[in-house]
């Protein structure tokens, strides 16, 4: 009894996650004629008309393009410039420690709204708008506090007599880092580049405003403003949104168990 | 000694350099633009505090400034309360559970707008599923749900409460993690029950977490744009325009920076109360421990 109680609690937990986007699959798997029966049907007939009109007459891969351009530099410069002050402020005694590790936290929690003027002038005046490296800057700025947060309590774990003998091997603080720290630091690196890319994969808001031409937009902005101002084509947006998501699913799916262990890391150390 | 000093500085330069230019700067120009008038129409001018009263005078901004308090607090109960009940299920051993907490894990990795669009679809008057739940085959009673001021706000709600509480559920899992197993034996050889269990260990040791979740929850909550400006885009009648939203249409689209920069700062402001508390609640944990 007990046992089917929590199969049913089980179930109910897989269908309220991946029920609503089991539904975006099944609508993007659907002919232009099934899509527009009422009641709608579950079944869909395995069309991939949309799929096709999706890539080619809205020629949506590039904005996946233009996607893992920007979310793959964001990630490298996010992981390299976060790897580097983490461990200072992990493992060098320096004046200001604290201080520079509550204010990069504290970027973290402001509001988007309120940097994107003034990020909005500065692209515009370096003639960056409409340009990747003009979302991978602000993108590495709003990231680099969680890679700092989680490569700064992972250095922390590290024994310190690791540190000791390369230090009585006459390494200085640069060549400690790079010896000792970053190959035992390669899983909170991985974890870190991961969790970055995602945010980076996802986020909408900076790039509706900074990217306002179609040849340079990401996904979700290219998902958002999709064609079709009084009819929305839905089988096309259907299969764009399954497009942009599959990627994510599959890391999830690979990576689950090191997401949960990145997105808890500052969590559980408090 | 000096070597060292000078080593941990140049390291941690990059990192401080970026995160000034592209935050903390941007955040000091918003303060100071919120007391212009900055339009393209007129030149700009020094008016103070006037900003601020239209912001709090305003109906249409006072009617955000309500939804936005309306739907971070549902939100984030409704996030904390099954985020506990998805971390309780994902916490337990079973077959396969790796695959369920991937699963449970899908909506946050789920890119806001594909979420947004997901649920507009769902509740569409015509394809949606919840239409279908609720109506089958008659079709003539189908619901446009987001026309109507309650339906549509409850569904960005909604939205927004299957997006995230995987978050929270996550944050209350490592909480569940850390509490010791014998606590539990011991009180099985005292006699209680499994809810006595619940109620008297599992959610005393829970608390810090629960706490810290629904802060951070709070904080994010603060910051929803994507999923209304993909769901409803304020509509209908502005009910579901949110304070992020209203600044967005005010800063770029009408091109009022002056005012637009404060309502950035208003929600700057509500997003700083909930990070204090948060960040005193942390560092009594520390100190705790």
């Amino acid at each position: 009894m007990r046992r089917v109680v929590f199969t049913i609690v089980i179930v109910a937990v897989v269908l309220f996650s991946i029920g609503p986007f089991m539904w975006i699959l099944n609508t993007s798997l659907k002919s232009p004629q099934t899509i527009a029966e009422r009641p709608p049907t579950i079944i869909p007939d395995l069309q991939t008309e949309f799929f096709a009109a999706a890539v080619d007459e809205h020629n949506f891969m590039r904005y996946v393009g233009n996607s893992a351009i920007v979310a793959g530099l964001t990630t490298l410069l996010a992981v390299l410039v976060g790897t580097l002050a983490a461990y200072p402020l992990a493992r060098l005694r320096m004046p200001w420690r604290r201080g520079i590790l509550s204010l990069v936290l504290a970027a973290s929690m402001f509001p988007q709204i309120a940097i994107v003027g003034g990020v909005y002038r500065l692209l515009l005046k370096l003639g960056l708008l409409n340009t990747h490296p003009g979302l991978v800057l602000p993108y590495t700025a709003l990231t680099l506090p969680l890679a700092i947060w989680i490569l700064t309590s992972f250095f922390k774990e590290i024994p310190s007599d690791l540190e000791d003998s390369a230090r009585v091997d006459g390494c200085g603080p640069l060549a400690t880092m790079w010896r000792i720290f970053v190959p035992v630091a390669a899983p909170a690196v991985f974890t870190t580049a991961i969790l970055v890319f995602i945010y980076a994969w996802n986020e909408f808001f900076f790039a509706l405003l900074i990217m306002t031409d179609p040849a340079v937009q990401t996904l979700p902005v290219g998902i958002a403003k999709f064609p079709g101002e009084y009819m929305v084509p839905w089988g096309e947006l259907a299969a764009a949104a399954v497009i942009a998501t599959i990627p994510l699913v599959v890391l999830v799916l690979v990576l689950q168990r090191r997401i949960i262990s990145g997105l808890t890391a500052g969590a559980v150390k408090g | 000694m000096n070597s060292e000093r000078k080593a941990a500085y140049a390291l941690v330069a990059p990192a401080v350099f970026i995160v000034a230019v592209f935050v903390l700067s941007p955040i000091v120009q918003a303060f100071i633009n919120s007391l212009y008038r900055d339009t393209p129409f007129s030149p700009k001018t020094f008016i103070g505090l006037d900003n601020y009263r239209t912001l709090f005078s305003d109906s249409v901004a006072t009617g955000t400034i309500e939804f936005t308090l309306i739907f971070v607090i549902v939100s984030t109960a409704l996030e904390i309360l099954i985020g506990l009940g998805l971390a309780l299920v994902i916490h337990e051993h079973f077959k396969g559970r790796g695959l369920v907490r991937a699963a449970v894990l899908i909506p946050w990795a789920i890119p806001t707008v594909v979420a947004g669009v997901m649920w507009k679809y769902m509740l569409n008057d015509q394809y949606g599923f919840v239409n279908l739940v609720f109506y089958g085959s008659n079709v003539a009673n189908y619901v446009a749900w987001l026309a109507s001021e309650w339906s549509a706000r409850m569904a960005i709600i909604g939205a927004d409460v299957w997006k995230t509480s995987s978050f929270a559920a996550l944050l209350i899992l490592a909480g569940l993690q850390s509490i010791p197993e014998d606590l539990y034996e011991a009180a099985r050889i005292d006699g209680a029950n499994a809810v006595k269990r619940f109620f008297r260990i599992t959610l005393p040791l829970l608390k810090p977490a629960i706490l810290l979740a629904l802060l951070f929850r709070m904080m994010d909550a603060f910051r929803v744009f994507a999923l209304v400006y993909v769901m409803t885009q304020g509509a209908p009648g502005g009910s579901t325009n949110v304070l992020q939203y209203y600044g967005y249409q005010k800063m770029f689209p009408e091109q009022q920076f002056g005012y637009g920069s404060a309502v950035s700062v208003l929600v700057f402001v509500m997003i700083a109360i909930v990070a204090t508390i948060l960040i005193r609640t942390v560092r009594t944990r520390i100190y705790e421990s």
